[in-house]
């Protein structure tokens, strides 16, 4: 016997969706790290399902500035290498919400690894104009007092003149730099107040900045910058030698510098090795990170090949820190720690349990009721749930092989709620099949006519469902994202199975003997759905079917008095007929 | 309104109970008049928005999660002994002015809220904890946000939000060919969440990143389930002729009807993973990621699908009717029954 139509239509739909899940397969498993290779089928877990530490950092910027892709970009690639750099196996740098940046790492993070991650690693070399231990009284003896008015902003070697000429800075180690205002600040400062984050990032590079030794924890007035840290093009750590060229136990930095760099470095050097035997305090150059005085060493020499060394109390550890520092560059911005969150492996592994057990219960329960309410067509649906659900599993292995992807507790709840979602299309269309059936059409023509309808309405809701997944995606931030990610990419899958595999199989079920003698199994019963039935198989258009043919319509007219009398007589005769 | 509920049925049809339901809402057989009854539902609506704004307000707002607040947070997982005390006395070891929040979950976990710590109290309260309550460092979770965190995820979401609805609106407008079907269904969608997030307010659950996630995905299903609906009734109006013997609120009522089953299975199916998560989330987990997009979704299941039937699509047929052509065509088909009547009744 020839195949039908729609079973050979039905046959090419569902070849297509083996191909689809065939090719799936081969892309994840020839691409994926092999076929045999167990970390290709299994999706990678997020923090909250595999432990581990997540940091995010926000940009430190006035209100209403955003930082550039082009920021975000050199931060990211930066705070890789400086994480990679201590050492942290399988750490992920990336941003989010177009303005964090976000550092993942299995395990915990120690507080080394995120000082050198937060640090913006911002490196100025100033001139010290004078120093004192940090009480607010120190001040004793005043340098010359200068200009009433702290000096206009201006070039670091050529400051613009001020009020009185006599004040001018003629360069970054004038002590007219030192207005009785600047000393007043400098004996009122307190060296907590670089914790804060705006005074450092708000200090202008040609103005004299008063801030504090890391480790000597004393006060200084620098003068403008002189040479920043971005002239430098490597930096490394190692002990250093003695005179003799011996070895000793003291670590040094090794920078050095591009020629711009070098050129600066040389007459900075020049100028500060003039006052070795004349002024111990301005003979010493502060090296600032951060806004704090790391080493404010003497200036023994000059050096006019760019490769000074910083020497002090570095500990091989801190040396290492700051070449590191150093060497990967400062960021463009600063950024402070807006979270950090910490999850045990053990509450990941409960987490992911307990969202596997729920969805495990869910897809019972679905199965329960559909089978309660479609009978054997509640076993199309849980079919293509099943379907739906090794899809959606490949479709996320690869997203997490290709895109680095991560499935999150989030995740797993879009994909549970997605079990509803999904099985709403079924229900819409089995529920057009019925009211097609209920008009007295045979089950393939009903099975037609019913997807016909089905399907503009599962596409149009659909939709709006993928309509929300990918505005959430590319809007939202954080979780949000990988909800609406599962949520999208079940959407889509969701489409796929009704098309290739839900509908061809009920095609094929319309043609087999059992469904299409309506046995009250099918859950297609047309003598349940009350169709008008006329003998064996086969059944009489209602009056209105055969004038009008559409769906709504025939309702619409069963409504007027007359025809509800002659279906309600016409539902007896069925009745009586089927009982004979 | 066209028939009564109470239209005596000729014999017993076979098939299970919503089977016959769904026939006789079918055919007209069986109807409920959503449409005609749509004062009720507009008064019940409006009793529930005022309770959902009110009741919170009257609480002092609604309660926000840590990572609205900013501060730190210690999940001590396998403990043996769950006495709040060892956490107290934990946190006041490192920082003594710290007052510390602690709930027991799921019966062997502890979670420890604190005021923002720094880097080195966030390590040592954890390394306190751990030591407090017998277990090893690895199995304490530690989280610290900063105050601007869950600012910024909001900010994001309602961006997202407005951009979902305007959009939404646009493709509702441009699928049904009308402006009112798209203006139904975000009155709905607002009461929708509205009323969601008024059950967190009146009930003070907290309000956490997660429960936002619920809040959103809410939007999707509740307009999800009104296209479902408004297609029928699209399909069902755009049939109207002059010629049509339904009033356009009896059409629109009529698609409700004969959608009503669907309506029902597709609200009970979607909830039924949910209340899954629920309570897995509830009873395993404690407070946690799952329950609060489970709860949130639960509600917003429930409302948006009745919503749809009962906000939604009386209002479109309202906002219609008063459309000039539709009016003339209503008093029409109301001549025509009036005319019907009397003469049946003289058969």
């Amino acid at each position: 016997m020839a195949r039908s139509a729609p079973a050979r239509s039905a046959s090419r739909s569902l070849i297509w969706l083996g191909v689809i899940v065939v090719a799936l397969i081969a892309v994840l498993g020839l691409g994926g790290g092999g076929f045999w290779n167990p970390t290709t089928w299994i999706p990678k877990l997020a923090l909250d399902l595999e432990g581990g530490t997540q940091v995010i950092l926000a940009p430190q910027l006035a209100t209403g500035q955003t930082p550039t892709q082009d920021q975000l970009d050199q931060s990211v690639s930066i705070i890789r290498e400086r994480v990679d750099s201590a050492g942290v196996a399988e750490a992920e740098v990336g941003t989010q919400g177009g303005a964090n940046v976000v550092v993942t790492m299995p395990g915990t993070i120690d507080e080394t690894t995120m000082n050198r991650i937060k640090s913006s690693a911002r490196l100025t070399f100033r001139p010290v104009l004078y120093t004192a231990a940090q009480t607010n009284s120190a001040a004793t003896a005043s340098p010359t007092p200068g200009a009433t008015d702290s000096p206009t902003p201006g070039p670091t070697d050529t400051p613009a003149p001020v009020d009185t000429p006599t004040a001018v800075p003629t360069d970054a180690s004038d002590l007219n730099w030192v207005t009785p205002a600047l000393q007043q600040r400098f004996d009122d400062f307190d060296c907590s107040q670089l914790n804060d984050p705006s005074y450092v990032a708000n200090a202008p590079d040609d103005q004299p900045y008063i801030t504090c030794g890391e480790s000597d924890g004393a006060k200084y007035i620098l003068g403008p910058v002189e040479v920043t840290g971005d002239k430098i093009t490597d930096a490394s750590a190692g002990l250093m030698a003695d005179s003799q060229g011996r070895q000793t136990n003291t670590w040094a930095v090794y920078i050095t510098f591009n020629d711009e760099g070098t050129r600066q470095f040389d007459a900075v050097t020049t100028r500060l090795y003039g006052y070795l035997d004349t002024d111990t305090t301005r003979n010493r150059f502060a090296i600032v990170l951060d806004g704090r005085v790391i080493e404010a060493p003497t200036t023994q020499s000059v050096i006019t090949n760019g490769k000074p060394q910083i020497s002090g109390s570095f500990t091989q550890q801190s040396a290492q820190t700051l070449a590191d520092q150093l060497k990967f560059g400062a960021l463009p911005i600063s950024f402070t720690v807006q979270s950090q969150d910490t999850i045990s492996a053990t509450l990941g592994k409960a987490q992911l349990l307990a969202g596997l057990l729920a969805g495990l219960i869910g897809m019972i329960l679905v199965l329960i009721y559909s089978l309660f309410q479609y009978r054997l067509l509640g076993l199309v649906t849980m079919a293509s749930l099943v379907l739906m659900g090794v899809l959606t599993y490949l479709a996320i292995a690869i997203f997490s092989w290709q895109n680095g992807y991560r499935l999150s507790l989030a995740g797993v709840a879009g994909l549970i709620v997605s079990i509803g979602f999904t099985a709403d299309s079924f229900i819409v269309y089995f529920e057009r099949i019925r009211d097609e059936l209920r008009d007295g059409k045979s089950l393939t023509g009903a099975v037609s006519a019913g997807w016909k309808r089905a399907l503009r309405t599962i596409l149009s809701a659909k939709f709006i469902n993928l309509l929300s997944a990918v505005v959430l995606y590319i809007l939202a931030a954080g979780n949000v994202q990988g909800f609406a990610f599962t949520l999208g990419v079940t959407t889509v899958i969701d489409v796929i199975v009704v098309l290739l595999f839900t509908h061809p199989i009920l095609q094929l079920l319309a043609e087999n003997r059992f469904f299409a003698s309506g046995h009250p199994l099918t859950g297609l019963d047309p003598s349940a759905l009350g169709a008008v039935y006329r003998g064996r198989a086969e059944f009489r258009f209602s009056p209105e079917a055969r004038r009008k043919g559409a769906g709504g319509k025939e309702a619409a007219k069963r409504q007027t008095i007359a025809e509800r009398k002659a279906s309600e007589a016409a539902g007896v005769n069925g009745s009586n007929g089927e009982e004979a | 309104m066209s028939v009564d509920v109470t239209t005596p049925k000729p014999v017993k049809k076979p098939g299970n109970a919503l089977t016959r339901f769904g026939n006789d809402l079918y055919t007209g057989a069986r109807s409920y008049p959503f449409v005609r009854l749509r004062w009720w539902w507009y008064g019940i609506a409006l009793v529930l928005l005022v309770i959902a704004v009110i009741v919170p307000v009257f609480r002092g707002g609604l309660a926000f999660g840590i990572e609205f607040r900013g501060g730190s947070e210690f999940t001590v997982s396998n403990v043996a002994d769950t006495t709040e005390a060892i956490a107290k006395d934990a946190v006041r070891s490192v920082v003594p002015s710290s007052a510390a929040d602690t709930t027991i979950v799921g019966g062997h976990s502890v979670v420890v809220q604190t005021d923002q710590l720094d880097v080195d109290d966030q390590a040592a309260v954890s390394r306190a904890l751990a030591s407090g309550y017998g277990v090893e460092e690895k199995e304490v979770t530690s989280s610290f946000i900063g105050p601007t965190w869950g600012a910024d995820i909001s900010r994001q979401a309602i961006i997202a939000l407005i951009v979902f609805v305007l959009l939404a609106m646009i493709f509702m407008a441009a699928y049904f060919r009308t402006w009112k079907m798209s203006i139904a269904a975000i009155i709905s969608l607002i009461h929708d969440i509205v009323i969601t997030v008024g059950v967190y307010g009146v009930f003070g659950f907290e309000i956490t990143p997660s429960a936002v996630i619920g809040f959103l995905t809410i939007l999707g299903y509740s307009l999800y389930d009104t296209v479902v609906v408004f297609d029928k009734v699209r399909e069902n109006t755009a049939e109207d002729g002059s010629g049509d013997l339904r009033t356009f609120g009896e059409s629109v009522n009529l698609a409700v009807n004969q959608t009503l089953v669907r309506s029902i299975n597709t609200g009970v199916v979607a909830v039924l993973p949910v209340a899954a998560i629920l309570w897995i989330g509830a009873v395993a987990l404690g407070a946690g990621t799952l329950r609060d997009i489970a709860l949130a979704l639960f509600v917003g299941i429930i409302i948006g699908t009745y919503s749809t039937i009962c906000i939604a699509a009386p209002l479109y047929a309202q906002m219609r009717e008063r459309e000039p052509k539709i009016r003339k065509h209503t008093e029409r088909v109301l001549a025509i029954r009036t005319k019907a009547a009397t003469t049946a009744e003289v058969e």
